[in-house]
């Protein structure tokens, strides 16, 4: 028996969304775009899914884009808007996944001008900090609705409203793919012009993402192809990806109520890590805004590896949330923006609605012995 | 059918030891064809040959250029001691290298050599009959001095072997001719290149890794598999020992200063290599050390891991630089997989100043605080074997 609380690297597959996956593959298999029986049922499977995943975000269906992930979507919701933009400035903040922050360094590298907004010490960015960045010039702003590695929550309908006021035609890119499992999401309320989600976050399957994309706002595609999605991500959809994204996405709508429950075992787990384990403590303040299913914990002294290692030993699978490497003692990009110093390791636990009360209790007694494993043999090589 | 002739270096080939050697030789060539069914070899006339259906060539002749021994290998037909026969199969095969051949230097020249003399024609007067057929037919000029395709034709009594293209093989001795060895194998760069050399001289090798769980991860254990199976292909080695390291590394790091943790554990590791070598009846040790790269790997530090090992102790990367090494790493096929993320050795255990000349009787004086020669016969004992 093992206790997962890494639903932030990936989550299991909802056991109807596994059937809906198998059953189109088995008997609904069909290229939407042919004209006969079975591309028309394809066609309406696909539509049914983009429904689904429309109403997860309060948005119309003809509004959303599928994708092979989420990356993808942020990839297209940041070059897409960019390609199609006027100015050449874009701010993003520190903070920002590798799919973000990578598309703004490929801007870059083509002569774009890209500026960074550091965060606060709580791991959210402010308002002004984001204002201060924008330039005449600037048409793309990045802000992620909750940092992967330590669950913040950026002040997104804040600052898009800020940044609207500046009455400048900036196109606002939030990617929301360690929210869509547990928050509501509204896009008309964020006040957003694109947002990125992911399947295999909300109990979908790996392989296919979404872009939300506002009416009106106009992106280039990342490459050609048959016409699919508005000739906005063409190539014959991933049917069976897109109807479990779909059922995924229906059952994270029914499953709302589990957001309390879920943010009291992830504070349950804290506050018995750091009732045992007064050396290990929080990254950032429990305090802050975050997603109700990440816990980021800091271990000073110690390298992640080994724990992650010694916890898996004991059949609790978390992560590192990328703070420390073994040799080379760098922290993360995320980790440096709010200044955990070299050499701490972080560990991040990350529940889902699946996790259960004696799953902590586990996760808790295994971490005890973990650390004890490792800082005993730290404390040895310490002489 | 296609019919490879695989040429070995000649080397060895004087006295006694001519059978030995070509024993070794097929006896590899047959394993690096074990699992084609279809494949047959053979070794008439001390020539090794190997037999397939064409559609396998290609196949065949990749594994036979990774034996160690082989020095080429001609893909080619075998005929009947018949001049048409011979002349349709020179110009098959010249064809299908002649695809190949840039235009500008469509040039080609027959070698034809005949090891019956009893065979009507000289070599001389094939050349031209097969040359001039080449040349109505193929449209390719004759050019004696810097040919792009040689055509070569063997005569023997019973068979006549024609093939236009030489690939080259990696040379040195068959793998076991020269004995038997234990290779101390990490994720690293050097080690899996250090294996392949002494491989190449013919040592047989097993591979002996340190695994320190919890402290080193799964990933870390994959990694040396990954790479054991890419060496595999050269016949390199095929069994790994695991050593569960972990106790006893903590117990060498706390059994003395921070900067002979390193040189401590290389010395016990040898130890473990020495028992391995006993038991399976090995001579030689082959690490992937090399001259002044890291601080365990200076001359002093060196002798002194050397001291704790009874077998000889060999570094075939010695000499080598990193870039050399890391060129080989790509030939052979290690360096995609050596490059990969997972550390063999937890940072807490390795100190930030280790000691670049440790005095042996400061190793040996931390060494008394345990008994290493129990360590090193359970560390042994309960090693993990892995056969790939």
């Amino acid at each position: 028996m093992t206790v997962y609380l890494d639903n932030a690297a990936t989550t299991a597959p909802a056991p109807e969304v596994v059937e809906a996956v198998v059953r189109t593959m088995r008997d609904g298999y069909g290229n939407p775009s042919s004209r006969h029986g079975r591309g028309a049922a394809a066609a309406r499977a696909l539509a049914q899914a983009r429904q689904e995943v429309a109403a997860l975000i309060g948005a119309e269906p003809e509004e959303v884009i599928f994708t092979g992930s989420g990356t993808e979507a942020d990839a297209l919701g940041v070059v897409g808007a960019a390609r199609a933009a006027r100015g050449r400035h874009l701010v993003v903040s520190a903070l920002e996944h590798a799919a973000v922050y990578e598309s703004a360094r490929q801007l870059a590298s083509e002569g774009w001008r890209m500026d960074e907004v550091a965060p606060a010490q709580d791991g959210r960015v402010t308002v002004d900090s984001v204002l201060q960045a924008i330039r005449p010039d600037t048409s793309l702003v990045a802000i992620m609705l909750a940092n992967n590695e330590i669950g913040s929550l950026q002040p997104v309908p804040d600052l898009a409203r800020a940044v609207r006021a500046q009455g400048q035609k900036i196109h606002f890119h939030v990617d929301a793919v360690q929210c869509a499992s547990l928050l509501p999401i509204d896009v008309r309320g964020l006040g957003v012009d694109s947002l990125a989600l992911s399947a295999h976050k909300l109990h979908g399957p790996q392989g296919v993402g979404a872009l939300w994309l506002r009416p009106g706002k106009r992106i280039t595609a990342l490459y050609g192809g048959g016409g699919q999605e508005h000739n906005l991500r063409p190539g014959t959809e991933n049917l069976p990806g897109c109807v479990g994204f779909g059922v995924a996405a229906s059952l994270a709508r029914g499953a709302r109520d589990s957001v309390a429950r879920v943010a009291s075992l992830r504070d349950q787990l804290e506050d018995l890590v750091f009732a045992r384990l007064p050396q290990v403590r929080p990254t950032i303040a429990r305090t802050t805004p975050r997603v109700p299913h990440i816990s980021n914990v800091l271990l000073p002294g110690v390298p992640a590896e080994p724990v992650l290692h010694a916890l898996a030993a004991r059949s609790v699978f978390a992560s590192e949330g990328a703070a420390c490497r073994a040799r080379t003692r760098a922290p993360s990009r995320v980790m440096r923006a709010i200044a955990v110093p070299s050499g701490t390791g972080t560990l991040r636990f990350s529940l889902s609605r699946f996790t259960t009360p004696s799953d902590i209790e586990a996760a808790v007694s295994a971490l005890v012995a973990a650390l004890g494993e490792i800082e005993g043999a730290a404390h040895i090589c310490q002489r | 059918m296609v019919t490879v002739l695989c040429r070995y270096g000649e080397l060895f080939l004087k006295g006694g030891n001519r059978g030995f050697f070509l024993r070794a030789m097929a006896d590899n060539v047959r394993r690096a064809v074990s699992d084609m069914p279809a494949a047959q070899v053979f070794a008439p006339h001390g020539r090794i040959l190997v037999r397939a259906p064409d559609e396998q060539r290609e196949d065949l002749c990749r594994r036979l250029e990774r034996v160690f021994g082989l020095v080429s290998v001609s893909p080619g037909v075998e005929t009947t001691p018949d001049l048409a026969a011979i002349t349709s199969a020179a110009l098959a095969e010249a064809q299908r290298a002649s695809t190949v051949l840039p235009a500008a230097d469509r040039t080609f020249k027959v070698e034809a050599r005949r090891t019956d003399k009893s065979f009507p024609l000289r070599s001389h007067a094939i050349d031209c009959h097969v040359g001039d057929a080449v040349i109505a037919t193929l449209g390719l000029k004759v050019d004696v001095h810097r040919p792009s395709l040689r055509i070569g034709i063997e005569i023997h009594s019973t068979a006549v072997y024609v093939f236009a293209e030489v690939r080259p093989a990696p040379g040195g001795l068959p793998v076991g001719v020269s004995g038997r060895g234990v290779l101390l194998l990490s994720g690293g760069i050097d080690s899996p290149v250090a294996g392949w050399l002494a491989a190449k001289r013919g040592l047989a090798l097993q591979a002996l890794t340190f695994h320190s769980p919890p402290f080193t991860g799964e990933g870390a254990k994959d990694k040396v598999l990954s790479l054991l199976r890419i060496l595999a292909r050269w016949q390199v080695a095929t069994t790994l020992h695991v050593a569960h390291f972990t106790e006893t590394q903590q117990r060498l790091r706390a059994a003395g200063p921070a900067e002979l943790a390193v040189v401590l554990y290389r010395r016990m590791m040898v130890r473990v290599a020495d028992l391995l070598c006993d038991r399976g009846h090995a001579d030689a040790i082959v690490t992937g050390e090399n001259l002044g790269q890291v601080a365990s790997q200076t001359l002093i530090n060196m002798a002194n891991i050397e001291k704790a090992a009874r077998h000889i102790v060999l570094r075939p990367l010695l000499t080598y630089d990193k870039t050399e090494t890391t060129t080989l790493a790509r030939r052979i096929g290690t360096y995609a997989t050596s490059a990969l993320p997972f550390e063999d050795c937890c940072s807490l255990f390795t100190p930030a100043h280790p000691s670049t000349a440790a005095r042996l009787s400061d190793l040996e004086a931390a060494e008394r605080t345990l008994d290493v020669a129990a360590e090193a016969a359970r560390l042994a004992e309960q090693c993990e074997r892995i056969v790939v």
